[in-house]
């Protein structure tokens, strides 16, 4: 017998018939899910990385403090990548007889590649984006060296031997950044007038940059090709080596995201899982007479084997498809929303769609068809001979090893995939728990029920397993979407709330240890509230226990480039806020004279420092020695004054500091900053505000997607429930057949299924507030280190969205069960 | 209203045909019947010949595509499925070869539901007294599969007669039961019949059962002659 040929015949056959349709609607909205959410994630990740690129000005960056060597160039030329080389230095400029240390930037007209610069025609006028750069003659300037230099629109100054016009204002630079706090006043000008200046000479310290924009796929090949090593100059930065608080901006939103697509392959698998379970009883009785005819044991498997993934491969590829339209859908609705189009798609999802799909019909329904090779032939003459059935609790096993063998893949973050399925897992056992329980409780209340709410419970606690296994599976769709539901409310808002609208949007730099009593009695009165001042110590880490710090010991190169750099330590007596102590205790605020460190996590992370470690500073040419004593969680997206590494204020009181703040200073009140830099001269104030409203912007991209993705998961939820409400079509075709035989009207029979729904939701929805409430706290407590406070009417909520649901889905599922004939009775025998 | 009130069921040129690949399949061709209020009847036939069809045109479970149906007084043809519910509710038992109590409810739930659906008070008390009269009393409590076959058809003819209906469909109500049993299951339901003054309609192979009826006809191709 050709087995290849019997199921491609039968797989027409079933699906005719409808038998296998089920399974393949399931592949279908698994597939047409995940490709949707990887193709849509894949583009608005490129996207959101697009924008994090703005503050590079590129994709990728080569820094150097020598010449950028001719065939890095080229290859790039080669690579067919978009190309900008700028110089930066700092030089004095000067106008009359005042003098300014400034920043000098000379681009050229590609600049900047990702990001637009924006300038105003007044101090502190109003912004506009331009895609121009100086004109060859002109100069644009910040409105500090504005100030400084007391000059206006139109002025002329001299930078070098040059002279230059003013031409605007420069409000923003997409990669202004670099060390926030060491930034002096800003120049831009055209790099075509770098020559005339004549302050290009050897031995200048002149930063030359080559700014590199293209596809992602060319930019990383022309990343490996560059060899950095060889080149003692030559740094490189890509967007994910930008700032931290970008950096964690874009790893969280992988990881919302990464979550959301886990938890539709999850849902997906248990639909196709609960829907081969009924492929698989309809069968009993094909195979007992295929058997009885001389069919093989290991044919029907072939057969069954075949057939799946003949079913696979041709959903996986509707799949696809309809994937691509949904995802095409969404960035419409994104063109709407954020005035911004997303990358085109890439075709990675199609394979990885196509892949799962296969997997996750192998995995999840063939479990249950090998089942049909142990059919006795003896059931065509008895059909009580059923085989064993398959262990509810083994389709959940196997769909969290699915999870496992996905999660990686999907997440991108080990952490959250440990917590995500431990919280799965733990989940389904205690609902599976629960729900009997619950179920054993309420059938207790039967006899003192009327008839539409007996009839209700009489099915729940009938099909008690079945119950336990539709709360638990619907239950655990339910518990992600309420989590997905919280993780937006209660997590994103947390999140977003940490950078409040009145987050600071200025830093003061450059402040004297004796002007700190003066500046911080004036704003405090200014601003109206108490105003935080930072010592900041400049130090080079020269010291790990008795290692010498070396930065060719690394291989990370972050932890090259921090080992090479200059720190920026600071002193307290008490932690700030925004900080977390992750190991050991913060000192007290009487501490002996002995040094003590408290470092930031990440940073020991990648240096390798531990607690108990001692570290030696170089600080002014003197060295200091302290133990590390704690380790803290530093939350970056706060923008406040935050440092790698604090000291108890005995260590480090005594050394030369500057002090540094931030603050919020709403638009009305931006004549405090004038004030200040006209009282203080010496202070540098720098506007972060474009920043923020850089970094927020991501945030609020990455909510709509969330939002998005979320909406995804909730199909995939749906599609369970309709898998659980199929596995008891058969049987509640026939009781509804019956009841309206015996007298049941339509209204009767809807009102027992009404009331069996709801019990039914009302178990799973109290069930997921609980989990979902619990999983919550986990997360918040462990991933992403937030305090939050469960909204306690969840518990209400939940049930009755999950009784609305359930009922509405319900209906609409059972509405072929509710058009079958009476005359049903009398032919099923 | 029909004029002929003797007749408890008149079926009227019924016919039923459905679509088949070949054609038109026709079940049942031109059956004219009329059963008198009290009479037991016994519709006898190969298997594929219409009984079960006819039975359930009578009971109201289907609708014929030619003639009419006449369940005590009211054309059947007129009604929606709600209506014809009702009147299933109030005028009809049945019991059927594979029993179809709900699994989920007990011997004495499943007795009452009748009851309930139509709204009785006394669903419980009328429902133990069915239980009690087909000899059940001591297993209300238990479930379908605590109760053997031919207890579970007891609580099928106790559910059938629990409403008090005229009419009692049977459809070969000992198919599925040992002989011993099957003896003693139609002993009762002759005798509830007896005893309620049920018009009683059976469908039967079963020769023996069909003579302890007042009447036979016998279905051959879905035409129905009356065996004298």
């Amino acid at each position: 017998m050709n087995t290849l040929k019997y199921a491609f015949t039968g797989l027409k056959r079933d699906w005719y018939s409808g038998e296998l349709r089920l399974i393949g609607i399931s592949i279908l909205i698994a597939v047409a899910c995940l490709t949707s959410v990887s193709f849509f994630t894949d583009r608005v990740r490129r996207a959101t990385e697009q924008q994090a690129t703005e503050l590079l000005a590129a994709d990728l960056v080569l820094f150097s403090s020598a010449k950028i060597k001719n065939e890095h160039i080229d290859t790039a030329r080669e690579s067919d990548l978009i190309i900008s080389l700028n110089e930066s230095f700092r030089s004095v400029v000067v106008k009359g007889d005042k003098l300014e240390l400034a920043e000098v930037k000379a681009v050229d007209s590609s600049y900047p590649i990702r990001g637009h610069l924006r300038t105003s025609e007044n101090l502190f006028g109003k912004e506009n984006i331009t895609d121009t750069i100086p004109t060859p003659g002109s100069v644009w300037v910040d409105s500090r060296l504005l100030q400084t230099l007391q000059v206006k629109s139109g002025g002329i100054i001299n930078l070098g031997a040059a002279e230059f016009i003013v031409e605007k204002i420069l409000t923003y630079e997409p990669d202004r950044g670099g060390d926030l706090f060491n930034i002096a006043p800003r120049l831009l000008m055209n790099r075509a007038d770098l020559d005339k200046t004549e302050l290009i000479l050897p031995g200048s310290r002149i930063q030359y940059r080559l700014l590199l924009g293209g596809e992602s796929e060319k930019i990383d090949r022309y990343r490996k090709q560059i060899n950095v090593e060889d080149d003692d100059h030559l740094r490189i930065q890509g967007i994910k080596d930008a700032r931290p608080e970008i950096r964690s901006a874009l790893e969280r939103a992988e990881q919302f995201l990464g979550l959301a697509a886990l938890v539709s392959i999850a849902l997906a698998g248990l639909a196709i899982a609960m829907s081969a379970q009924r492929f698989a009883i309809r069968h009993y009785d094909v195979c007992a007479i295929m058997r009885c005819l001389g069919l093989q044991q290991r044919q029907i498997t072939q057969i069954y084997f075949f057939q799946l993934m003949l079913l696979g491969l041709i959903c996986s590829f509707i799949g696809c498809v309809i994937g691509f339209f949904a995802q095409e859908g969404l960035n419409q609705m994104m063109i709407g929303m954020t005035q911004q189009s997303l990358p085109e798609p890439s075709w990675r999802p199609v394979l990885s769609g196509v892949f799962t799909g296969l997997i996750t019909v192998l995995a999840f329904a063939l479990p249950q068809l090998i089942r049909l090779r142990k059919i006795s032939p003896l059931r065509v003459l008895r059909k009580d001979l059923t085989p064993a059935p398959l262990n509810n609790y083994v389709i959940y096993a196997l769909a969290i090893m699915a999870l496992v063998l996905f999660s990686p893949w999907q997440s991108g973050d080990i952490k959250l995939t440990i917590y995500t399925i431990a919280g799965l897992f733990l989940t389904a056992i205690v609902f599976a728990i629960s729900a009997k329980l619950m179920i054993k409780l309420l059938r207790q209340l039967q006899p003192r029920l009327k008839m539409a709410a007996r009839y209700g419970l009489a099915n729940v606690a009938r099909r008690s397993n079945q119950s336990v296994m539709q709360i638990t599976g619907i239950g655990l769709g339910v518990t992600v979407m309420i989590l997905l539901t919280l993780v937006r409310t209660d997590l994103l808002e947390g999140w977003q709330n940490r950078l409040p609208d009145n987050a600071p949007n200025y830093f003061l730099i450059n402040i004297q240890p004796d002007q700190v009593a003066n500046i911080k009695a004036y704003l405090s009165e200014a601003l109206g509230k108490d105003v935080e001042l930072h010592p900041m110590i400049r130090g080079r880490l020269s010291k790990i226990n008795d290692d010498n710090v070396n930065p060719d010991d690394y291989d990370d190169p972050r932890a090259t480039r921090l080992a090479a750099r200059e720190f920026n330590l600071s002193y307290a007596d008490k932690m700030q806020e925004d900080n977390r102590l992750v190991a050991g205790n913060w000192w007290s605020q009487k501490s002996s004279a002995n040094p003590y460190f408290s470092v930031e996590e990440g940073i020991a992370e990648t240096l390798g420092i531990n607690m108990g470690d001692i570290l030696t500073y170089s600080v002014a040419g003197q060295d200091i020695s302290g133990e590390v004593v704690n380790l803290r969680w530093v939350e970056w997206d706060s923008f406040n004054v935050n440092f790698f590494v604090v000291s108890n204020t005995e260590a480090l009181q005594s050394y030369p500091s500057t002090f540094i703040s931030s603050l919020f200073i709403p638009d009305t009140e931006r004549s405090v900053l004038i004030d200040i830099v006209k009282q203080y001269p010496s202070i540098t104030v720098f506007d972060i505000d474009a920043i923020l409203k850089q970094v927020r912007a991501i945030m609020n991209q990455v909510v709509r997607t969330v939002e998005f993705v979320f909406i995804f998961t909730i199909l995939t939820g749906i599609a369970v429930l309709f898998a659980a409400l199929q596995s008891t079509h058969d049987e509640r075709t026939h009781e509804s057949a019956l009841m309206s035989a015996l007298g049941a009207s339509r209204k009767q029979v809807i009102s027992g299924l009404v009331a069996e729904f709801m019990l039914l939701g009302f178990i799973t929805g109290l069930l997921s507030a609980i989990a979902a409430s619990i999983i919550e706290l986990a997360l918040a407590e462990y991933v992403f280190k937030m305090d939050i406070i469960i909204n306690p009417l969840i518990w209400l909520i939940a049930p009755l969205v999950c009784c609305l649901i359930i009922v509405a889905t319900g209906l609409f599922g059972t509405r072929k069960v509710l058009a079958s004939s009476p005359m049903l009775v009398l032919r099923n025998t | 209203m029909d004029s002929n009130s003797n007749n408890i069921v008149q079926a009227k040129a019924l016919g039923k045909q459905v679509p088949s690949p070949e054609g038109t399949l026709t079940i049942l061709d031109d059956i004219n019947l009329s059963i008198k209020q009290g009479e037991s009847l016994a519709v006898i036939g190969v298997s594929g010949s219409g009984k079960s069809t006819l039975l359930g045109l009578l009971a109201g479970l289907d609708i014929p595509t030619s003639g009419k149906v006449i369940l005590n007084g009211t054309i059947l043809n007129d009604l929606d499925e709600d209506g014809r519910a009702k009147i299933r509710n109030q005028s009809v038992g049945f019991v059927f070869q594979s029993f179809h109590l709900l699994p989920g409810l007990t011997a004495l739930e499943n007795t009452a539901l009748p009851l309930e659906l139509a709204g009785s008070e006394q669903a419980d008390e009328i429902a133990k007294q069915k239980l009690a009269d087909v000899g059940l009393s001591e297993r209300i409590h238990h479930y379908p599969n605590q109760l053997s076959g031919g207890e579970q058809q007891r609580v099928a003819i106790a559910r059938a007669f629990a409403g008090n209906p005229q009419i009692l469909f049977a459809d070969e109500p000992t198919g599925n039961l040992d002989q011993k049993t099957a003896k003693r299951i139609i002993d009762l339901l002759f005798k509830m019949n007896k005893e309620n003054g049920t018009t009683l309609i059976m469908v039967t192979h079963d020769n023996a059962i069909a003579k302890l009826c007042d009447r036979k006809v016998i279905m051959t191709g879905g035409q129905l002659s009356e065996d004298t």
